[in-house]
């Protein structure tokens, strides 16, 4: 009896160290069906394959062998690169929806916040759209099927920011983040890119929070992702943002309060005028040494796909431990990694542009 | 000794067939027909020469692609017939062979077909429920009207634009043109709009519309009485009726913009009560039109998909084996000359001859001027492993490949499984009553075979069909085990004639403290019936069953050793019988098969000898006398002699054999230390692409051979007195199934008949006719199969059993035709 209570009041406060005496109560069931996903993540010897194919058929063929075979095996042929990504972001979101239903509290808030960037990109993207006057289901069909709540459409209607938060926003779990970008101002390209980033910055503050509130290995590993994150989103706002009119203030404003380049970083990023500049304050981080080493003075072509692999390495690395959901955020990365990697490839296939085929896949495992 | 071996008659089932590897070169020109008829044949196991290709890279990719997309369609028509309420007929035997270009063909233009109906339909369909929404909202919504009409206001009308562009009907989209028009005034500015939405976003509609235009509007709303299929989506769904009152130019742009984003179909609906019924009136008479054209579309449709269903699963059968032969084509070599296909397969020897003769008529048959060149390949790899079983024997052949596929040509234990895993289930579900029943039962699915054969069963169902012949001869066997231990649901009969026993005298009144006297023969087969309910029931049942179960179980474990020196005599390992077989035979026989000397003996002379303390006793003092225990002449040095052999045993089988190894090991490879020399005797002629590319050296690792003996011996002598502990189960199954029914039959049914009350003997039958059901017929059947296959699989197939081969899986059309769906 004592030992129960014990467990309990140890499970209550979230002790670092003793999670995996309680974890599986709750999470065991789906951090086994996670790490069952995992395994089905395509392997370099898949991509390698998957390269060598001569039409969108032979892609269906070898997905056919995968965990996608299901999803794609009643599309007729032709195919097109689009029906490839959407059956294969349909699975994701099947694994996820999956996933949610079975989680309880903490893991099922956490569930949800990992798919909160979608919806502040599928936000974004529908009201750029509305700006520039394209068709509401048009742009319906581009969202993020992640990122989709209920009243998204209804974004349509708004006219400026503060009319977008009072109509349709309050209802939906960004309400909060919106806090700090209400303004009357009318929507442009420019505010709405900075209600992203805004957005963005306190989404990537609330959830690290949370992670650290979690205690445990999920708030080790998931700081360290998020970390990896918020500094990624410091450089390339950093580097989006010379040569625009966007104030130095007003840059160091979209930087998130925490990562590794956190305080004094953001303090040099802020007063970069040039890429070089960019790459002089990062190299005196030594994890951020390597990304940069590899590539030559003055350019920034490659520097997505070095992010990209090491977030992926990153990634990989949270599966090494057991007994946290920084998992479940890994897969849904690596998943979406995985998607982007096979629309780069179909792609390619597609337009007959195979020497290119390497330069934007991120292999994993 | 040898001689009487070999005298030995051949058991088909003992081992598995005899395989043989083959090799085929085919000429392209007959490779597709040769495959097909060795599909029909179903005797060859093809292996894949190209498993480091990938799907698409193999020759016949194409082909399987088209396969692939071909099921695909067919797919689709299946859906569309369920979908329908039409059925595929069935499986006819007329089947033309159809080319599978040609059936490419036609199923292209099936689909078209369909598909172009199913478009027209559909957006027939789609203006017929905008039409039947725009009736309710008609309908409804004038009763909001006539509420707004006494403050005498203006109106407006408004229209979903897109609604109406597309149905074709030129004569009524003028007329909703017309409509377009806004309505005759909006003096007092207050205009409205109605429209029809889903019953799960009202409530959220409500609040957008609310902030939207900050509360300056008026909603009403009421339910659409029937379920509706949405024209977008056509699923059936809830739906209300609504009426946005509101006023000015923004908040119409605003509260449209929001309609649109919810879903929400607006119609117009006029303000005038005769212009509204005259509206009515033109809906509904476009509609019945509407329903009429639907109604001929669907017969056109139903009559197509008809057609396509007369052959459908014919269809599906022919595509399905097209691309198992492509598939098994894509596991075939080009030869250098591109000419022909090189394919190497495992098939058994006697099949040999059939599989020639089938290539041969596909020679004849595809008009190739060169024969299919057939020949035997030698291995270096282990052969499939292939059991010719039947009906009976399948289910048992299935039991042991649960356990692990029996190495080639390894001894069976399905053989022997087929009487004593029965045997073993009976003693412990000995009880005539309860095998009547379970032998009903598989009277049934017998007598039904043939039609539940060919059906679709559930997995529980599935299982127990598969099971019959072994649920029928467990029912069998429990029959004759109840018969000995004479019990019917627990209630023992005098069906051999009278009990041997009798009351002392006429008045019987000490027949429970005295005892009986036995004043006849014994009670000719079985348990004498008088033993039941008396006062030593109990202690001679568990003392007759505990020392059957150490005779059964020593019989079991026998067979099993014997059966490894079969094996290893079988595989001409003469180390294996010398230092394995003959120490173990002698370790078990000594310590347990004495003991089962000493139970028969007991039995036979009636001696009171105490079997505990001999067994004890021999290995604590060996020589002491053994006094009023003994019950032979010569049992003292007859057991030091049995012990002494036991000890000397244990070494026996630990040390020899790996020194034995390790000296044919240094004899094989003397002076073949220096590996340059030793691999210039591997040939070098061999075909790059044959399977003798494996020749690799075998390590010899001295440790690593001890210390697996060691873990073997150790295992193979604690096991000896596990094992024999293990099948103390017999004993402890059958006491409980008998103690469990005694107890449903004492303390349900007879008390429950105690009371003269006609509902309380009915509840009593009932609960007994529950409890024997579920309790003694399927969970203690369920826990006796389960029992009676640990001791198949652990105490008796751990004797002798390896268990690691792999199963014959021929290329066969008969097996791939059901697996798919």
């Amino acid at each position: 009896m004592i030992f129960f209570l014990a467990i309990a009041s140890i499970s209550e406060r979230n002790m670092y160290g003793f999670e995996a005496l309680t974890f599986n109560i709750h999470g065991g069931y789906l951090e086994a069906i996670v790490r069952g996903h995992r395994a089905g993540l395509l392997t370099t010897a898949d991509y390698n394959n998957l390269c060598q194919c001569e039409n969108l058929d032979d892609i269906k063929m070898h997905l056919s062998a995968t965990k996608y075979g299901s999803y794609l095996q009643n599309e007729p042929s032709p195919l097109h690169t689009t029906t490839i990504v959407e059956k294969c972001t349909l699975k994701l979101v099947d694994d996820y929806k999956h996933m949610l239903c079975q989680a309880t509290e903490p893991m099922s808030t956490f569930l949800e916040y990992i798919r909160y960037g979608h919806m502040i990109d599928n936000v974004v993207l529908i009201v750029t759209g509305t700006l520039h006057e394209r068709d509401v289901q048009e742009l319906l069909e581009k969202c993020h099927p992640l990122g989709m709540f209920d009243s998204i459409a209804t974004l349509v209607v708004a006219q400026n920011m503060r009319e977008l938060y009072r109509l349709v926003l309050v209802d939906t779990p960004l309400a909060p983040y919106f806090s700090e970008c209400l303004t009357s101002e009318d929507l442009d390209d420019m505010n709405i890119e900075i209600m992203r980033n805004t957005l963005y910055k306190a989404y990537l503050e609330d959830f690290y929070k949370f992670c650290q509130k979690l205690g445990g290995a999920t708030s080790e590993i998931m700081s360290d992702l998020l970390a990896f994150e918020a500094d990624r989103r410091a450089v390339n706002i950093t580097i989006n943002s010379i040569g625009t009119e966007l104030t130095r203030e007003d840059r160091k404003k979209l930087y998130s309060n925490f990562g590794l380049l956190y305080p004094y970083g953001h303090e040099e990023l802020a007063i970069c005028e040039d890429i070089d500049q960019v790459r002089g304050v990062m190299e005196k981080y030594p994890p951020y040494q390597a990304i940069f080493s590899k590539m030559s003075y003055g350019e920034s072509q490659m520097l997505d796909k070095a992010f990209y692999e090491e977030e992926v390495r990153r990634l990989c690395l949270a599966f090494e431990q057991q007994f946290h959901y920084a998992v479940f955020f890994a897969y849904m990365r690596l998943r979406e990694q995985e998607i982007r990697n096979l629309m780069w490839i179909s792609e390619c296939v597609a337009q007959n542009q195979k020497s290119r085929i390497h330069d934007s896949v991120v292999y994993m495992f | 000794m040898e001689e009487f071996l070999d005298k030995l008659p051949q058991m088909d089932l003992m081992r598995s067939e005899k395989m043989t590897l083959v090799q085929l070169i085919i000429p392209v020109e007959s490779a597709h027909r040769s495959i097909t008829y060795l599909g029909e044949l179903g005797l060859l196991q093809f292996r894949d020469l190209n498993a480091d290709k990938s799907p698409f890279q193999r020759t016949f990719a194409n082909q399987v692609k088209r396969c692939g997309e071909m099921s695909r369609k067919l797919r689709f028509f299946k859906d569309q017939i369920d979908k329908a309420g039409l059925r595929c007929s069935p499986r006819h035997e007329i089947e033309p062979d159809i080319e599978l270009g040609d059936l490419e063909r036609q199923l292209a233009d099936h689909e078209h077909e369909v598909l172009e109906m199913n478009s027209n339909s559909e957006k027939l369909r789609q203006t017929y429920n905008e039409l039947l929404e725009f009736k309710i909202v008609l309908q409804k919504a004038s009763g909001f009207l006539v509420s707004s009409n006494a403050h005498a206001i203006g109106e407006e009308t408004e229209l979903h634009e897109s609604t109406y562009s597309n149905n074709g009907f030129i004569e009524t989209a003028s007329l909703l043109e017309q409509e377009m028009n806004p309505g005759p005034s909006s003096q007092s500015g207050l205009r409205f709009i109605s429209g029809i939405i889903n019953k799960d976003k009202l409530l959220r509609f409500e609040r957008m519309l609310f902030r939207a235009t900050r509360g300056n509007m008026l909603f009403n709303q009421t339910p659409s009485d029937e379920e509706i299929m949405d024209p977008s989506t056509s699923e059936m769904v809830e739906k209300i009726v609504f009426v946005v009152f509101f006023s000015g130019e923004q908040a119409r742009t605003k509260i449209l913009k929001i309609c649109e984003a919810f879903g929400a179909n607006c119609y117009p609906v006029p303000e005038d009560t005769t212009k509204q019924r005259q509206l009515t009136r033109e809906v509904l008479s476009r509609l019945s039109d509407l329903e009429a054209t639907l109604d001929a579309g669907t017969r056109h449709r139903n009559s197509a998909l008809n057609s396509v269903g007369y052959s459908l699963t014919n269809w599906m059968t022919t595509v399905r084996r097209e691309k198992a032969v492509y598939d098994t084509l894509n596991m075939l070599n080009f030869d250098v000359t591109k000419k022909c296909l090189v394919g190497e397969g495992w098939c058994p020897t006697f099949a040999k001859t059939q599989i020639h003769e089938v290539l041969q008529r596909a020679t004849f048959d595809s008009n190739s001027q060169v024969g299919v060149i057939f020949h035997v390949m030698q291995a270096v790899e282990s052969p499939p492993t292939y059991f010719r079983t039947n009906k009976l024997t399948n289910a048992f052949q299935e039991i042991i490949d649960a356990y692990g596929v029996a190495r080639y040509q390894e001894a069976n234990p399905a053989v022997y499984s087929v009487v004593t895993y029965p045997f073993l289930f009976a003693v412990m579900f000995g009880d005539w009553g309860h095998g009547l029943c379970l032998l009903l039962g598989a009277l049934y699915l017998l007598a039904r075979e043939r039609k539940l054969s060919t059906q679709k069963l559930g997995s529980f169902m599935e299982m127990l069909f598969g099971g019959r012949y072994v649920i029928l001869l467990m029912s069998l066997f429990s029959i004759y085990c109840g018969l000995i231990y004479n019990e019917f649901f627990s209630v023992p009969f005098h069906i051999f004639g009278g009990s041997a026993y009798k009351c002392r005298d006429t008045t019987c009144s000490d027949a429970y403290t005295v005892g009986l006297v036995k004043y006849r023969d014994p009670y000719p087969f079985g348990v004498d019936p008088s033993w039941y309910g008396s006062r030593s029931e109990l202690p001679y049942l568990n003392s007759l069953k505990m020392k059957m179960s150490i005779l059964l179980g020593i019989a079991q474990m026998n067979l099993g050793l014997i059966l490894s020196f079969f094996n290893a005599r079988f595989f001409g390992s003469s180390l294996d019988i010398r230092y394995q077989f003959i120490p173990q035979m002698i370790f078990l026989n000594s310590l347990f098969g004495y003991l089962s000397l000493l139970i028969i003996i007991k039995w036979c002379t009636g001696s009171q000898a105490d079997l505990y303390h001999v067994m004890i006793y021999m290995f604590l003092s060996p020589t002491e006398e053994l006094g009023e225990n003994e019950l032979f002449w010569g049992q003292r040095p007859l057991q030091i002699l049995l012990l002494l052999s036991a000890f000397i045993a244990v070494p026996w089988m630990l040390f020899p054999k790996p020194f034995a190894l390790r000296k044919i090991h240094m004899e094989r490879f003397q002076g073949r230390t220096y590996g340059v020399l030793g691999s210039s005797e591997v040939d070098l002629d061999v075909e790059p692409d044959s399977a003798r590319g494996g020749h690799h050296e075998e390590e010899f690792n001295f440790s690593e051979i001890f210390v697996h003996q060691l873990i073997h011996s150790i295992e193979f002598v604690l096991g000896s007195v596990s094992n024999t502990a293990s099948y103390l189960r017999l004993w402890a199954l059958s006491l409980a199934h008998s103690e469990l029914s005694t107890v449903f039959y004492e303390k349900v049914l007879l008390l429950a008949w105690g009371y003269d009350n006609i509902l309380i003997r009915l509840i009593g039958v009932a609960v007994f006719a529950f409890a024997t059901a579920f309790i003694l017929l399927m969970m203690e059947t369920l826990s006796a199969f389960l029992h009676a296959l640990r001791l198949h699989w652990v105490e008796f197939m751990g004797k002798f059993f390896h268990g690691d081969g792999y199963k014959f899986k021929p290329f066969s059309f008969a097996l791939i035709s059901d697996d798919d769906e």
